[in-house]
Parts: structure tokens; C-alpha cells; sequence
């Protein structure tokens, strides 16, 4: 372990993605041995699940390794296509009328760029406050500029919605990347590694836990399977998750768990929102499902994270005091 | 790769990049084969959306319809149409003892070129297509043997509304039927009544 710490940040970070990658490919081995055994029709189910989830880890595997290689000006652009792609398909299942045309170029073609120069130039400070303050103003203006008062208010709050997860949220993710400790240069892809394991071990555990403990669901019109308890062993469970993954942070111990289960708790509430949001929409997934007109489900995939990310991002910013 | 060549590679690039440009072959594989779809028409997208959706293959012979005045007004509009999209021009205005307005349109057929054509004439808004022109029943008549295709255009009037220049970027799909040709002894009225029932049964519904 001491041997570990002394070596330079990028040796630590390039020996993290080694890790990463050959456990992926142990688990994706062992996958390919257990899909070879005969099995009942509901087994193959769950492993048709599983793949499922098993490719978008890699994809979201290589999608950190090729932001940690081509440094903050690539990050920053690859998580920019990210959001664009997310809020694509965010805005194709809002019904938004004519009279929205320019506050959606506004928001596809102004806000995500101007928001992800902020990132990658660290202007953190007015990063945090760019859409929340004056996009929230620019975008209902140019609506009502367009003279459609039909259900105003409903259409652009989903737009705002839908600029606050796909782009707010997830600019947080480059930020995090950037963000400067004092005497922890370059490890910023350590503390991304480090939020989304931990979103995701939560999601993992939620999923996990709803399905043993068949409780009553809190709210069963919006999700059948989400529990409070379910909900808490997630928490917790993060909670241990990033208490272990301690040492590749700036974090203490109990700062670590507590950081851990703040991005948990908040990745696995955001995913219940967005359920919700679907349920309004009248989808069960954001892709395609063949009868609506829709993507690859990639806000499925990030929506998680566009919410862990944010609140992650300014408690620490805020606990450690970080100007910039 | 010369400049048309290019061009149209950027093109369905960018126009992927603001659509997705999906397309769902559900009454046919897209296979290269001589055909003529057929579309609702909402935008001035529509044509560059099917483009885009067809694999190379199909591309390369597959042609737009074009109004003569507009299309060749400017220099750049005219070598868009004629050199990247190899469009077959049409006269919009009919000329009483003029040539026949689907002269073209048969000349490109009977080359064994595919056609992409929006039998309401213009564009609608209004969610269900026109009824449909006659012209379709006539090339049918005349090309009993290229498969005429149904296709359904989903959401392109949300990228580009009439009067917008910039294009906001929504997904849209183009979902294509089976083959809906024209059957012995089938009255013109009938067979254009129900290539428009064809096109609409493929809208897709919003419930999954």
C-alpha cells in the first residue's frame, strides 16, 4: 500500500484503470461461461439483464478511460456530447410546442457550451450558478417572446428540467475531474472513479434489496419496486462501499462515508425521479422500445449520475473549502 | 471522395447528429432493390431524414423529387440538389399541352434509380397526411414491378417548424411498411385511399 501511494498520480490512476479493465473482463468471462450452462427461461432472464448492465459498464469504463487520456479540454468535450446526446432524447419525449423552437436553441446551442467552458475553464463560481440564475430568466423570456400562452408553465419547466439533469447535472461530472485539492494534483479522475462506483453500487443495491425484501412499495403508480427500506440498505451500503474506496480519495474515513452516502442517496432518489418523469411521459424507458420515437437509452444509463454529481460536487466544494 | 461525395457525408452526419435518424424496417429489409417510398410530409427535413436513415448502399441510387424554380434558383441550392442528392427536377407549374410532369420521374424509373416521393404535394401540419395526388397511381400503373413502400416520418416537424432556419435537435424515425402495390383492376381512388391508410398505420403511438 505505501508503495502504491508513492508512486505519481498518473502511475496510480493508469494502475486504477488496469484494475478496472481486468476486473470487467474476469466478470465478463465469467458471464460468458455461465450464459454456456443450461439454465431455466427465468435464469436467462435475469442474465439478459445482467449483460446488459455488463456492456454499459464498459462503455461507461472506456468513457472514463478516454476522458482521464485526453485531459480537461477532452473531458470536458466528451461529457458535452454526453449531455447533448442525454438532453436529445430528454426534450423528444416532452410535448414542447412551436412557440418553444427558440428557447431550445437556446438551450441545446448556448447553454451546454457556454456551461461546459465554464467547466473545463474552472470558472467554478459562476459554473454553479450560470443556469440556475440566469438561464432560469433567459429561457421562460424567449418563450413568451414566442406568444404561446397554452401551457406556459408546464412547457417550460420541462425545458428547464431538462437543461437542469442532463446539463447542469452531469457538467458536474468533468468539474469533479478538475476540481483541485490542495497536494492532490491530478488525481480528479480518482474522485469521479470514486462517485460512480458508488452511485452505482447503490443502484445495484437498491435493485437487489427490493427484490428480496418484496416490501410494500412507497409509491406504487410511480415504481413498483421502490422501498424505503430497500432505499436505506442502498444508502448504507454505498456508505460502506465508499468507506473502502477511502484510500484512492482525499477523504478520511468518515468524511468518505459520509461523501458516499450523500452521491448514493441522492444518485438512487434522482432514478426514482426520473421514473417518475417517464411515468408522465408514458414510457417505461427513455430508449427505444420500437413504438416511440426515441435513443439509445442513455438517460437511463446517466440520470443517476446527473444527480449524484452536482450534490457530490458542492459538499465537497463546500465541506473542504475549495476556492477553486 | 470528391466534393458532392463529401458534402453528402457531412450532411447525413449532421443530420444524425440532430435526429438520430433512425429507421425502422418493419414491412421490409432494407435491401437494394428498385422502389419508391412514399411519405408524409411535414418539413423541408423529410427528404434528408429518409437519406440519412437508408444505408449507403440504398443511398447511392435512391433520388428526391425537386420543384424546378426553387431548386435551381441559386447556384448553391442547384448543386446541392443536382450533385449531392442527384434530385430529379419536376415543373410545379402544369402548362396546358406541356410535357407530361412525371416525364422525369419515369425517365429515373425506367434508369433503375429508387424514388423518395411525398404524394400530398405539400407540406401539412396538421398531424394526419392529405389525401393523396394522383401521380402515385400512375407511376404504379406504369412500374407494376418496383415495390412501393410506405414510410412514416415521426417528430421532424419538431426539429424544424415552418419559418425556422436552425434545427433543434429531436429524434426522430422513419418507420418502413410492407410493400403496398397496386392490385389488378384497382380504381385509383381505392388503391390512393388506402397507400394513405398504409402510411398512417405506421404512426407510432405514444403508449409502449
Amino acid at each position: 500500500m505505501k508503495y502504491l501511494l508513492s508512486l505519481p498520480a498518473t502511475q496510480q490512476v493508469g494502475l486504477l484503470f488496469l484494475i478496472l479493465f481486468g476486473g470487467l473482463l474476469l466478470v465478463s468471462a465469467g458471464a460468458v461461461f455461465l450464459a454456456m450452462r443450461d439454465k431455466s427461461p427465468q435464469d436467462d432472464h435475469g442474465l439478459t439483464r445482467f449483460a446488459a448492465n455488463l456492456r454499459a459498464l464498459w462503455v461507461g469504463a472506456v468513457v472514463f478511460w478516454l476522458a482521464w487520456v485526453s485531459g480537461a479540454a477532452g473531458a470536458t468535450i466528451l461529457f458535452a456530447v454526453f449531455s447533448f446526446l442525454a438532453l436529445r432524447e430528454f426534450v423528444t419525449l416532452m410535448q414542447t410546442r412551436r412557440a418553444d423552437h427558440r428557447s431550445l436553441m437556446l438551450a441545446f446551442f448556448v447553454v451546454l457550451p457556454v456551461q461546459y467552458v465554464l467547466a473545463g475553464s474552472r470558472s467554478f463560481d459562476l459554473f454553479t450558478v450560470f443556469i440556475p440564475v440566469y438561464v432560469f430568466l433567459a429561457i421562460p423570456v424567449l418563450s413568451a417572446l414566442g406568444g404561446d400562452p397554452l401551457r406556459f408553465l408546464e412547457r417550460n419547466a420541462k425545458i428547464q428540467w431538462g437543461v437542469m439533469v442532463c446539463v447542469f447535472g452531469l457538467s458536474h461530472a468533468p468539474a469533479l475531474l478538475l476540481l483541485d485539492f490542495p497536494n492532490m494534483h491530478d488525481r480528479g479522475p480518482f474522485l469521479v472513479f470514486f462517485l460512480v462506483i458508488v452511485t452505482l453500487a447503490a443502484q445495484m443495491l437498491e435493485t437487489f434489496a427490493s427484490t428480496r425484501l418484496r416490501r410494500r412499495p412507497v409509491a406504487r403508480q410511480i415504481d413498483r419496486s421502490f422501498g424505503l427500506q430497500s432505499w436505506a440498505i442502498a444508502c448504507l451500503g454505498a456508505a460502506v462501499v465508499g468507506g473502502l474506496l477511502s484510500w484512492i480519495t482525499p477523504f478520511k474515513l468518515p468524511q468518505a462515508m459520509v461523501m458516499a452516502l450523500i452521491a448514493g442517496a441522492a444518485g438512487t432518489l434522482g432514478e426514482f425521479v426520473m421514473t417518475a418523469l417517464k411515468r408522465d411521459a408514458g414510457v417505461n424507458y427513455w430508449g427505444n422500445t420500437g413504438q416511440v420515437t426515441g435513443a439509445v437509452g442513455l438517460l437511463d444509463r446517466v440520470a443517476p449520475l446527473c444527480f449524484a454529481a452536482p450534490v457530490f460536487f458542492h459538499s465537497v466544494r463546500w465541506y473542504f473549502q475549495l476556492k477553486s | 471522395m470528391n466534393k458532392a461525395d463529401a458534402s453528402g457525408f457531412v450532411l447525413a452526419a449532421v443530420a444524425r447528429l440532430i435526429t438520430g435518424a433512425q429507421g425502422h424496417w418493419k414491412g421490409v429489409p432494407p435491401k437494394a432493390e428498385q422502389r419508391i417510398y412514399f411519405a408524409n410530409h411535414q418539413s423541408h427535413l423529410d427528404w434528408v431524414l429518409i437519406w440519412a436513415t437508408l444505408p449507403a448502399d440504398l443511398r447511392v441510387q435512391t433520388r428526391p423529387i425537386a420543384a424546378a424554380d426553387y431548386w435551381t434558383k441559386t447556384p448553391l441550392k442547384h448543386w446541392l440538389t443536382r450533385e449531392v442528392f442527384r434530385a430529379v427536377y419536376v415543373e410545379r407549374e402544369r402548362r396546358e399541352g406541356g410535357p407530361d410532369p412525371l416525364a422525369p420521374l419515369v425517365a429515373a424509373l425506367e434508369q433503375g434509380d429508387s424514388l423518395v416521393i411525398f404524394p400530398e404535394g405539400t407540406r401539412s401540419n396538421k398531424g394526419l397526411p392529405q389525401d393523396f395526388k394522383s401521380g402515385l397511381f400512375r407511376l404504379a400503373q406504369q412500374f407494376p414491378h418496383v415495390q412501393l413502400i410506405p414510410c412514416w416520418i415521426d417528430n421532424v416537424q419538431r426539429v424544424m417548424p415552418k419559418g425556422e432556419i436552425v434545427p433543434v435537435p429531436i429524434l426522430c424515425t422513419v418507420t418502413f411498411g410492407a410493400p403496398c402495390n397496386l392490385r389488378p383492376d384497382e380504381p385509383k381512388a381505392d388503391f390512393l385511399a388506402r397507400a394513405r391508410g398504409a402510411v398512417i398505420a405506421l404512426k407510432p403511438g405514444i403508449a409502449a
